[in-house]
């Protein structure tokens, strides 16, 4: 059986830095995968180098088997992967509505083809959906930089499910979230995954939030893998408390 | 060979201009992020006021003092407190145009407040044939390489011997960091803009007399200091320095070698290579830069 | 976004009827001048799109309206080719030239960008200037003729104002139709964030080309049009500081909202003219008045009623929200507050 997503003794060096250093995992299909380990210990790095934003100093990553290192963050993103970043990223002068059709659009036909179809690219009903499934209604036509950190966090989430990804790598989905919202998010994303059968990889501080949403755990320190398996074990390997506690 | 030395000297001369506005160019950009599209036209500037001067019956040692102190006020300090200040915290790019705004607005002032043609400057160097080494030197040129260098290695005194010229390079190097230090940050910008000015005095005092002062003049010297500031290394005086003389070399020796009519397109040629391969000059340290 | 592009649609359709009957009374000077500030409206509409929308800093839209103007004077004036034709050959000229141009705008951006398009700027001029067999040096390409279309003579002052509203009206029309496409959202996302419209899957590189590539081809239509209006042309318009005063006109106007290069260029080569009578101070009234516009709002003269806009829309947000609290229950009122304190 291939894997949704297998990376395989992955590098980054930054100069002296091993940022990453040998990392290897699969991600199966329909998984929710958790990615933890403490600041500065080359989980983003490694989301960086899977989505093509940084190229990797060695190893590989396979998407269905398919060796993809070195694609462009756009070609992977049409093949199916799509992301969240740390930070907030909106389209702050485009509305809501707009926005998510963006998320959309490089998905449908060829560019010449986009060009002279549809203005919306086909997907006003699809980005309604999107809307209302994220409980955003109200603010469809507002400009996104104007919504509160809350909702463009909403957001940022759904865009990344707009094109009917196969892999979502989220980066990050809670922080700055509050409790309410968390649960709001936690339970969209097990609908997703449930719904949609898309596969999720998750960095996450939130030890709750990843605890409760994910089947397994995968827990870096140092740029190496430390452990793995599920929650309730990495709960309590001495290795990953001495870890968080060592720092 | 002769020939080529002739060549060489009349590019120093030329490249200490550029240098003269390169390195004002670049301590600008250091302290407060303003590229100054308009710097030709503060080269421009000081000879025509100087001839106003001279016109409305001044003597020429009053002109000389009433101009300068004119242009130091209104383009070190009005520049710094009316323009740049202003648009700093709308980023580089719209400050950057406001600049091609002033470039077209002190150019045309300069065409319609004063003359159209170009005038006559006195120079303060006679003209005339020195023979150094067996080739006959335009001493002209010698004098203007002498007067620039002088110029440049007071600048560099000034900035690695004085407690001021020191804190003034820290800020140049650092704006964030000299501020945690309680460097008076302002006044030090302040004092770059002011060094500009009178950098940018001296390189139309001495290029005047050789092309003649005219509202137009500008633009080439100030692309030239641009070019020169970009290759050299936008960040570093010594940069400016360099690609001064470098553009002024090149500018020279492609006109006698290569095509007096594309003279200004080879350092443009040079300037996108650097661009495209180091982006931070020739010998810049690395900045700021998208991918 | 959609809505305010349908307002601008409404605009230029009961704009194109008043332009077309108001100058019927001028004579030909005044003609000239709204035709100038028709063709300099469509140069700004290209630089719009690759500054304005795709945030792309180019100071060579100046060098595509030579190489327009030089193009159609070539072939209208030595090789006999009907002014249709030589049109859409300088606009297709100017496109290949900006795909070309757009190569360097993959490397490099910002202040760097504009300082490779200085450098064509200066290039293509001097090319100009030098090459006499080409363009006749310093002393250009006179008798540009006026077309004859469908039998009839465009030639005389108001037929070819006429002639070039049309035209204006069609690539404005198909500036709208692309900003409203799935293109236009994408040159947009350029400009805001790369990095996620990357990671939404915008090819990056083929929408910066075809910013660059679109813009300059609106720059060479601009100039293949600006030959037979001026009929004589000579290397000093296209200088340097003609680029410079196009992106003055882009950003005076308002850089990324739709009539700003209409507005811009109204500034830029309709006022000039109407200042003729203030003997030779009218550039410099115009070049204070466009840095005073500049400094006031950086965004331009349609950017401080857009963002008049958006505070109304933001109070209206404002209230969207408030009223639909209830509904939400507690989770949107907290939001607000817990969203911004707990940032790490």
């Amino acid at each position: 059986m291939t894997h949704v997503l297998e990376v395989s003794s992955l590098k980054k060096y930054f100069g002296g830095v091993k940022a990453v250093d040998g990392v290897s995992f699969t991600v199966e299909e329909g998984e929710i995968l958790g990615l933890i380990g403490p600041n500065g210990c080359g989980k983003s790095t490694l989301f960086n180098c899977i989505l093509g934003q940084l190229t990797p100093t060695e190893g590989e990553v396979k998407l269905d088997g398919r060796v993809v290192t070195g694609l462009y963050p756009a070609q992977l993103n049409r093949l199916g992967v799509s992301r969240t970043f740390q930070l907030l990223q909106v389209f702050p002068n485009l509305s809501v509505r707009e926005n998510l059709i963006l998320a959309g659009q490089e998905h449908k036909g060829s560019m010449i083809g986009r060009l002279f179809g549809a203005r919306d690219a086909g997907l006003t009903a699809e980005a309604d959906r999107m809307i209302a499934f994220f409980k955003l209604e109200h603010l469809a036509d507002q400009k996104a930089g104007g919504l509160s950190y809350g909702q463009q966090k909403l957001l940022d989430a759904a865009m990344a499910f707009m094109a009917g990804p196969r892999l979502v790598l989220l980066d990050e989905p809670a922080g700055g979230v509050n409790l309410t919202m968390l649960a709001n998010l936690k339970e969209r994303l097990q609908i997703i995954n449930r719904e949609l059968g898309a596969t999720f990889v998750v960095i996450e501080h939130n030890m709750d939030f990843v605890m409760s949403l994910c089947s397994r755990v995968v827990v870096m320190a140092e740029g190496k893998i430390l452990a793995e398996g599920p929650p309730s074990a990495i709960r309590n390997d001495p290795a990953v408390i001495e870890a968080y506690l060592g720092h | 060979m002769d020939q080529f030395l002739q060549l060489v000297v009349a590019g120093l001369a030329t490249g200490a201009i550029y240098a003269l506005a390169a390195i004002g160019f670049t301590l600008v950009w250091q302290t407060s992020q303003t590229i100054n599209f308009a710097q030709g036209e503060f080269v421009m500037l000081p000879a025509i006021l100087v001839l106003v001067g001279t016109h409305a019956g001044l003597p020429v040692w009053a002109a000389f003092a009433v101009a300068s102190i004119a242009f130091v006020l209104l383009f070190g300090f009005g520049f710094k407190r009316f323009l740049v200040e202003p648009m700093q915290r709308h980023g580089v790019l719209p400050l950057a145009i406001a600049t091609m705004a002033l470039s077209v607005l002190v150019k045309e002032a300069a065409k319609n407040g004063f003359s159209a043609e170009a005038q006559p400057f006195p120079s303060l160097v006679p003209d005339g044939m020195l023979s150094l080494w067996g080739a006959a030197l335009s001493a002209r040129d010698l004098a203007i390489f002498v007067v620039a260098v002088v110029a440049i290695v007071g600048l560099q005194l000034f900035i690695t011997r004085t407690r001021t010229g020191r804190t003034m390079q820290a800020t140049a190097q650092n704006p964030t960091v000299a501020r945690i230090l309680g460097i008076p940050v302002e006044r030090m910008i302040l004092l770059t803009f002011l060094i500009n000015a009178m950098l940018a005095l001296v390189a139309s005092y001495l290029v005047s007399p050789v092309y003649l002062a005219k509202f137009s003049n500008g633009e080439s010297i100030g692309l030239a200091a641009f070019i020169a500031a970009i290759v050299g290394g936008f960040n570093q005086i010594r940069g400016a320095l360099a690609g001064g003389f470098l553009i002024g070399l090149i500018d020279n020796l492609t006109a006698a070698y290569v095509s007096s009519a594309y003279r200004t397109a080879v350092p443009l040629v040079v300037l996108v290579v650097v661009i495209l391969v180091k982006p931070e000059g020739l010998l810049g340290r690395k900045e700021e830069r998208t991918v | 976004m959609i809505r305010r592009l349908d307002a601008s649609l409404l605009i230029l359709l009961v704009a194109f009827p008043i332009l077309w009957l108001l100058p019927s009374g001028l004579k030909s000077y005044g003609l000239y001048v709204v035709s100038l500030w028709l063709v300099m409206s469509i140069a700004a509409m290209g630089l719009n799109l690759t500054l304005g929308y795709a945030g792309l800093t180019s100071l060579a839209q100046g060098a595509f309206l030579g190489i327009g103007a030089y193009a159609t004077a070539i072939l209208t004036t030595k090789a006999g080719w009907p002014l249709p034709a030589a049109f859409l050959a300088s606009s297709a000229l100017s496109f290949a030239v900006g795909v070309l141009l757009g190569f360097p705008a993959l490397r490099v951006k910002h202040h760097y960008l504009a300082f490779v398009t200085l450098a064509f700027t200066v290039v293509v001029f001097l090319v100009a200037r030098n090459e006499q067999w080409l363009t006749g040096g310093v002393f250009g390409i006179a008798n540009i003729p006026r077309p004859v279309l469908f039998g009839s003579d465009l030639g005389a002052a108001l037929p070819f104002y006429r002639l070039l509203l049309c035209v204006t009206l069609v690539l404005a029309l198909a500036m709208w139709w692309l900003l409203k496409s799935p293109w236009g959202r994408a040159f947009l996302a350029l400009r805001e964030n790369a990095v996620r419209a990357a990671s939404l899957g915008v090819d990056i590189r083929a929408y910066t080309l075809l910013a660059f590539a679109i813009g300059s081809a609106y720059g060479g239509a601009a100039g293949s049009l600006y030959a037979p209006l001026v009929e004589f042309i000579d290397p000093a318009p296209f200088a340097l500081s003609a680029s410079f005063v196009l992106l003055l006109t882009v950003v005076a106007g308002g850089a990324g909202s739709f009539f700003g290069p209409f507005v811009g260029a109204f500034f830029s080569y309709m006022l000039p003219e109407l200042l003729r009578a203030t003997g030779g101070w009218y550039l410099i009234i115009y070049a204070a008045v466009v840095l005073l516009i500049v400094m006031i709002s950086p965004t331009g003269l349609l950017g401080l009623i857009e963002r008049w806009r958006d505070h109304r829309s933001q109070a209206k947000a404002a209230a969207a929200r408030a009223a639909a609290a209830p509904t939400l229950g507690a989770a949107s009122g907290e939001t607000d507050s817990l969203g911004k304190g707990a940032t790490q």
